[in-house]
């Protein structure tokens, strides 16, 4: 592929430059994920193939990929920048905002996904609750990834536009077509191959900036003592738990309440467990103790990341010479904003050679988000709208070659947010809300649809409705009249994130409640008809002569301790 | 893992790393004779020592998983 490498020194001004063996190795990693895709193209004939890739995903591969679709580049770099502004609270969104919801997706949730034999999460619902709790939540689902697909596009050129000095429509073009290419030409099967791949790069890539901050910083304490000294007493930096007894205690703003209930619960149990951007690549392992697995290595992994990601932003908290501000005044003032810290701290310690492996992480962990978007969106057009509205009885030849031009469609889609966004940038100040209003809501629906046998189609249905209107108009009351900020998050002190904490328990019960009410007054399906799909009529085989080191329960029991220590260590 | 005749995803995971550890190994053993400039803790050459344990794991896994091996 000629990459256009001229245009990559066209840049005036930029944070980091790179040397000839850095735009090498950039290079490669490109033809590297393209020859995958070529490589696999032979082996996604069916549409079992290309949505599924199969269904012969080892644990490792379906648990390595799982957590590589959530890790996008700008989850990477976002979430340094929390840590920077927000210190170590912001472990808790890899914390008790995964851990749990990822085990229960493993051990609870995951065999009735995985013997109901479904293509995707609004597939589940059509079986569960019928078409029009499909057709709501394909539609949000759909729209909301390409919208978020966009976004993240366009946030990721313009960092590399600040940190290299990238032309944006170069990052946009050449990444969002890349991954255009693979996963049309391999579908999920060349999507997991790459994540996997991506993975490796995003660890090897990133982990020097920790090894080397803790070097310099004196190891934990020493880093501890830094930010002691550079921020005054704020104890809120370096603890997980001591400072959220109240909203002014801490940088975040936040209860301990909103935590443990808003994100603990029902945002990640809402993200982890019915987000089909993460639960395709479990729906893809070989058997169900495959599936089973997958999400608990995932979460093994998961719960080192912010060794990678949040350690980083404090050690520029501590280490860095200059201070790092929002965006507007970083773009006012022409000073750093928190969002550069990662790649401040990658040019700190890394030289040629190594700052290009570094870079080629943050691009790699774009390319994995996007991917999991596209495929995902690929996946519920065809078959959850597609299939099910437009043409029923196609042959399955027609609906991957459906799912192939959707794939590229879905990219050009993409870029057209990218675009929109550049126009209207406060499109991005609320995305992350239009996002809660249909997670929160949607696990209430599965949840309710997996473990109680009495929630009936009606039910599902005015739950899911009734609790994404309640996020909907929860968020428009507070952007109406401020005030309301006291009752929808329980505080005037608090903040944005906190916010979004409170409105998804909110909404979230409202879709629990009107679910229960509705079910108790509308007739509910023979229990005949609920075989592999609610908890109480479907037979889960049996673990009992597996090796006790070889049952899912046993390494999620292994995990759950691991991370009640880190509870109490960082406390 | 895959369909039988599928290389495995390790292969192209420890041929990539491979390429990579031999960029970045023979670029830091270039540079061995001063501190990487402009770079804090320089001295410790980390981009040689980096490079060389890409070399490694990207060695093994494209030994162990070479396509063709039973």
């Amino acid at each position: 592929m000629a990459l256009p490498f001229s245009l990559l020194a066209a840049a005036p001004s930029r944070l980091i430059s790179l040397a000839g063996i850095d735009i090498a190795i950039i290079a490669i990693y490109f033809l590297a994920v393209l020859a995958i895709g070529f490589y696999l193209k032979g082996q996604s004939g069916t549409g079992e193939d290309f949505f599924l890739a199969g269904r012969e995903m080892t644990a490792w591969i379906a648990g390595l990929s799982f957590l590589s679709a959530n890790l996008g580049s700008l989850e990477l770099m976002g979430w340094a920048a929390s840590a920077y502004q927000y210190g170590i609270l912001a472990t808790h969104w890899y914390w008790i905002g995964a851990i749990p919801a990822m085990l229960f997706l493993g051990l609870v949730m995951m065999p009735f996904y995985y013997i109901s034999k479904t293509h995707s999460v609004p597939g589940y619902l059509k079986l569960r609750f019928g078409e029009d709790s499909r057709l709501l939540s394909a539609v949000s689902f759909g729209f909301m990834t390409v919208l978020m697909s966009g976004i993240n596009m366009y946030s990721m050129a313009l960092v590399m536009k600040v940190v290299l000095g990238w032309d944006i429509n170069f990052s946009i073009w050449v990444s969002s077509l890349t991954v255009a290419v693979y996963v049309a030409l391999g579908g999920l099967r060349s999507a997991i191959f790459n994540e996997v791949l991506q993975f490796v790069l995003i660890w090897l890539g990133a982990l020097l900036i920790p090894i080397l901050g803790l070097v310099e910083a004196g190891g934990w304490s020493g880093l501890q003592a830094r930010i002691a000294q550079n921020l005054g007493s704020m104890g809120g930096y370096t603890h997980l738990w001591g400072t959220l007894g109240n909203f002014k205690d801490n940088p975040m703003g936040i209860h301990w309440t909103g935590i443990v209930l808003g994100l603990g619960w029902v945002i990640s149990f809402g993200y982890w467990t019915t987000d089909f951007l993460v639960v395709q690549r479990v729906l893809a392992a070989k058997d169900l103790r495959a599936a089973k697995m997958a999400p608990i290595i995932g979460s093994a992994f998961k719960m080192a990341v912010p060794f990678i990601v949040i350690l980083p932003g404090l050690l520029g908290l501590a280490l860095l010479p200059m201070k790092l501000v929002g965006e507007g005044d970083a773009v006012a003032m022409g000073g750093h904003s928190y969002n550069e810290v990662l790649p401040l701290m990658l040019a700190r310690y890394c030289g040629p050679g190594l700052l290009g492996l570094g870079i080629t992480a943050l691009i790699a962990g774009f390319m994995s988000g996007m991917a999991g978007n596209v495929s995902a969106f690929t996946t519920v057009w065809t078959y959850d709208i597609y299939r099910a509205v437009i043409k029923k009885d196609a042959s399955d030849a027609h609906y991957v070659s459906m799912g192939r031009w959707t794939t590229v469609l879905g990219v050009l889609v993409s870029i057209g947010t990218a675009y929109l966004v550049m126009q209207f940038s406060s499109i991005m100040d609320y995305v992350q809300a239009l996002f809660s209003f249909f997670i929160a809501p949607l696990f209430g629906t599965v949840l309710l649809g997996m473990l109680w046998k009495r929630a009936t189609r009606a039910g599902g249905f005015w739950g899911l409705l009734s609790g994404t209107v309640a996020s909907v108009a929860m968020w428009a009351w507070v952007k109406a009249d401020p005030s309301a900020l006291a009752i929808v998050a329980l505080s005037t002190d608090a903040k944005a994130m906190a916010e979004n904490m409170y409105r998804a328990l909110w909404s979230w019960l409202t879709c629990v409640i009107v679910t229960v009410v509705v079910s108790y007054l509308t007739r509910p399906k023979p229990e005949t008809e609920l075989v592999g799909l609610v908890y109480g009529c479907t037979e889960v085989p049996s673990e009992g002569h597996l090796k006790i080191y070889q049952r899912p329960a046993f390494w999620a029991a292994v995990v759950a301790v691991v991370f009640v220590i880190l509870q109490i260590l960082f406390w | 893992m895959e369909h039988d005749k599928t290389i495995s995803v390790w292969f192209f995971i420890g041929a990539l790393l491979l390429v990579y550890g031999v960029l970045i190994l023979a670029y830091g053993a270039m540079h061995m004779g001063a501190p990487t400039p402009g770079v804090v803790l320089g001295e410790l050459h980390v981009d040689t020592w980096w490079g060389a344990l890409l070399l490694v794991i990207g060695g093994f896994y494209t030994f162990a998983f070479r396509p063709g091996k039973g």
